[in-house]
C-alpha cells in the first residue's frame, strides 16, 4: 500500500504543476455543469408550443413526469437529458491525465528509474489509476452538487428539484459514474502504455467517449429513456468492462517494450 | 556480486534480430568499481538493464548480489542503485520531493533522515525545496545519483553518468564517485570516457555486444604493449641501438630520431627495474649521453583502441 500511496502522492503532486492537467481537471467540469444549469434556466422562461405538446405527451408516458404541468415537464426532460453530460465528466478528466501518465514519464525519461525500484506492475498501475480516477470522480460530485444548488432555485417546482435527486441519478452518480471513471482510467492507461505521444494517447482515449454520445444523442432525440433500469444496466456492463479492461491493462504493461522500443 | 554466463540479449527490429548482448561472461568483484568500456551501440546500456532487472535475458544467466536476474527481480532491485543516462526527474517536483518519492519506493526506514543525507553529501541541501526542472545539468546528475543511493545499496549501476556534463560538473560527479570507493559498494560504471575509466576503476571491460577483454588498465597495458624504457639520448648513434639489441632479455628496440640529431630508444622488455641499470651502462660504455630515462606508459585510449581494431592480446583479455 506504501508504494501505491507513494505513486498517487507523487502524481498528483505533478498534476497540481502541470497547467495543462490542471485546467482540464478544473474547468471542463465546470462549463460542462454550466450547459445543464443554462438549459434549466432557460426552460423554466420560454412558453410551451403545441408541437412541444405533443412530443412531451409521448414522453409524459415517463412515470417520472405524470402529474406534471408542461412547463415542469418540459424542464424535466430537458435537464434530465442532460445527466449524460455528469456521465461523459468522469471520462473527460481521467482520460487526459492518465493518457499522460505512462508516455508523460517516458517522454520526461523518468519511467526508467522509476521501473528500475521494487514496485510491481500492478502496484504502479493501480497507484496511478487511482490517482487519475479520483480527481474524475471528485470533480464529476463536485459539479453535480454544483448543478444541485443551481437548480434548486431555477426548478420552476419542487417537483421538477425532486427529479434531479431520484434514484436514476444517484445510481447515475454515485455507482455508474465510479465504474465509468475507472473505465476511463484503463483506457487511458492502456493507450498510454501502447503509444509514444501524449496527444495521440489523449485523442485516442478519448474515443472511449463515443457510446456516450450515442446515449446522449439517443436521450435528446427520445429514441432512449433514461430511468433506473438503464442506469443499473450500463452499471453492469461497465463493471465487466473494469475488470476486463483492468486486466488486460497490467498484461498489456511491456515493461520492456516501453523501455526499449519507444524513442 | 555481479556474474553472467552467456549472457544474451536480442532485439526484433524489423524481422531481424539485432544481438545487443551475445554470450558475455563476466565476473564482477565485490566492493570494486568495474569500467565497462564500448562505443556507442555496444550494448551497455542493455547490459545494464538486464542486470538490473528492468529487461530479460533472451539467454543465459546472470546474478547481482547472489541473487539470480529473472527470478527474484523485485529483491535484485531494491539491493541496486541506478544512475540512468539521462535523470529522469520530476522536473515539477522539488529536490527533496522527488527523494522522498524514491525513498519511499526502496522502502527506505528514515525517509528525511536519507533525503537530507544525500542532499547535504552531494550540496543540494540550500536548494532543496527548488524544482528540479530548474537545475543545471550537474545539480540534476547530482540529484540523481543521490536518488540511486538513498537506499544505500551494495550494487551501484551508472550508466555514462558524465556524459552529458561541462568539465565541472562532470568533475565533481566524478569526485564524489571516488568517494563512494572503499565504501563497500560494488560500482559497475558504463562509460566511453577513458579518463574517467582510468581514474576511478579497478577493473575494466572492453566490450562490444561481445566481452573483447577484461582486467585492471595496467594488465591490458602490458599484455597489449608490454613493458617500453624509453632512453633519450643527446646524439644519435645507430652503435647505441645494436649495443642494446645485444643485451639479453631485451625483446625489441625502436629509434626515435629528432632533428637536432637527437634521438630516442624505445625498448621492449620483461622487467624494466632490473633490466634498465645494464641498459643505460651499456649506452654510457659506447659513449652515449643519457639525457633520460622513462617508462613508456600506454594511455588508456591506446589500449581501447588497439582492442577495438585487433581484439584482446594472445593470452590476455577475457576474464
Amino acid at each position: 500500500m506504501k508504494k501505491i500511496r507513494t505513486i498517487i502522492g507523487k502524481e498528483w503532486a505533478d498534476m497540481r504543476r502541470n497547467k495543462l492537467v490542471f485546467y482540464v481537471v478544473v474547468l471542463v467540469p465546470l462549463l460542462m455543469t454550466a450547459i445543464p444549469v443554462v438549459m434549466l434556466a432557460i426552460m423554466g422562461h420560454v412558453g410551451v408550443s403545441q408541437n412541444d405538446m405533443n412530443e412531451l405527451g409521448r414522453m409524459l408516458d415517463n412515470p417520472l413526469f405524470v402529474d406534471m404541468s408542461p412547463i415542469e415537464a418540459m424542464q424535466s426532460v430537458m435537464a434530465s437529458n442532460m445527466l449524460v453530460l455528469f456521465l461523459i465528466m468522469p471520462l473527460m478528466v481521467p482520460v487526459t491525465i492518465a493518457s499522460y501518465s505512462i508516455v508523460g514519464e517516458k517522454i520526461s525519461r523518468s519511467l526508467e528509474p522509476l521501473l528500475a525500484t521494487p514496485i510491481t506492475t500492478t502496484q504502479l498501475l493501480l497507484g496511478k489509476a487511482f490517482a487519475a480516477a479520483a480527481p474524475g470522480v471528485v470533480m464529476t460530485w463536485l459539479s453535480y452538487a454544483v448543478f444541485l444548488v443551481f437548480a434548486y432555485f431555477f426548478s420552476v417546482s419542487t417537483r421538477v428539484f425532486s427529479i434531479f435527486i431520484d434514484p436514476m441519478w444517484l445510481i447515475a452518480m454515485f455507482v455508474l459514474v465510479p465504474l465509468l471513471t475507472v473505465m476511463a482510467v484503463a483506457v487511458g492507461i492502456i493507450v498510454s502504455s501502447r503509444t509514444s505521444d501524449p496527444r495521440a494517447a489523449e485523442q485516442l482515449g478519448s474515443l472511449i467517449i463515443l457510446p456516450l454520445m450515442v446515449l446522449y444523442i439517443g436521450a435528446m432525440a427520445g429514441f432512449i429513456m433514461l430511468n433506473s433500469t438503464t442506469f443499473w444496466l450500463s452499471s453492469l456492463i461497465t463493471l465487466l468492462l473494469d475488470l476486463g479492461l483492468g486486466y488486460f491493462g497490467v498484461v498489456l504493461f511491456q515493461r520492456e517494450t516501453i523501455l526499449t522500443r519507444w524513442k | 556480486m555481479i556474474r553472467t554466463e552467456r549472457l544474451c540479449k536480442y532485439f526484433q527490429s524489423n524481422g531481424s534480430e539485432v544481438r545487443a548482448v551475445d554470450g558475455l561472461d563476466l565476473e564482477v568483484r565485490e566492493g570494486e568499481v568495474f569500467g565497462f568500456l564500448g562505443p556507442n551501440g555496444a550494448g551497455k546500456t542493455t547490459t545494464v538493464r538486464v542486470l538490473a532487472c528492468l529487461i530479460g535475458p533472451t539467454k543465459g544467466r546472470a546474478w547481482v548480489n547472489n541473487l539470480e536476474v529473472g527470478q527474484v527481480d523485485l529483491k535484485i532491485r531494491a539491493q541496486v542503485g541506478i544512475l540512468t543516462e539521462s535523470p529522469g526527474l520530476y522536473e515539477r517536483l522539488s529536490a527533496r520531493r522527488n527523494l522522498e518519492i524514491f525513498a519511499n519506493l526502496y522502502d527506505v526506514g528514515d525517509v528525511p533522515g536519507q533525503v537530507e543525507k544525500y542532499l547535504r553529501l552531494l550540496g543540494l541541501w540550500e536548494r532543496r525545496d527548488a524544482e528540479a526542472g530548474a537545475f543545471s545539468k550537474g545539480m540534476k546528475q547530482k540529484l540523481s545519483v543521490a536518488r540511486a543511493l538513498l537506499h544505500e545499496p551494495p550494487v551501484l549501476f551508472l550508466d555514462e553518468p558524465t556524459s552529458a556534463l561541462d568539465p565541472e560538473a562532470a568533475k565533481t560527479v566524478r569526485d564524489f564517485i571516488e568517494t563512494l570507493r572503499g565504501q563497500g559498494r560494488t560500482i559497475f560504471l558504463c562509460t566511453h570516457n577513458l579518463d574517467e575509466a582510468e581514474r576511478l576503476c579497478d577493473r575494466i571491460a572492453v566490450f562490444r555486444q561481445k566481452l573483447i577483454a577484461v582486467d585492471t588498465p595496467e594488465a591490458l597495458r602490458r599484455q597489449l604493449f608490454g613493458r617500453q624504457t624509453v632512453v633519450h639520448l643527446a646524439r644519435h648513434d645507430e652503435r647505441f641501438a645494436a649495443a642494446v639489441r645485444g643485451l639479453t632479455d631485451v625483446k625489441h628496440v625502436d629509434v626515435v630520431t629528432s632533428d637536432d640529431g637527437g634521438g630516442k630508444l624505445v625498448i621492449s622488455l620483461n622487467d624494466p627495474a632490473a633490466q634498465n641499470p645494464g641498459i643505460v651502462q651499456t649506452l654510457v660504455g659506447q659513449g652515449a649521453q643519457v639525457q633520460f630515462v622513462n617508462e613508456l606508459r600506454h594511455s588508456l585510449e591506446d589500449v581501447y583502441l588497439s582492442l577495438m581494431q585487433n581484439g584482446a592480446a594472445p593470452g590476455g583479455g577475457a576474464q
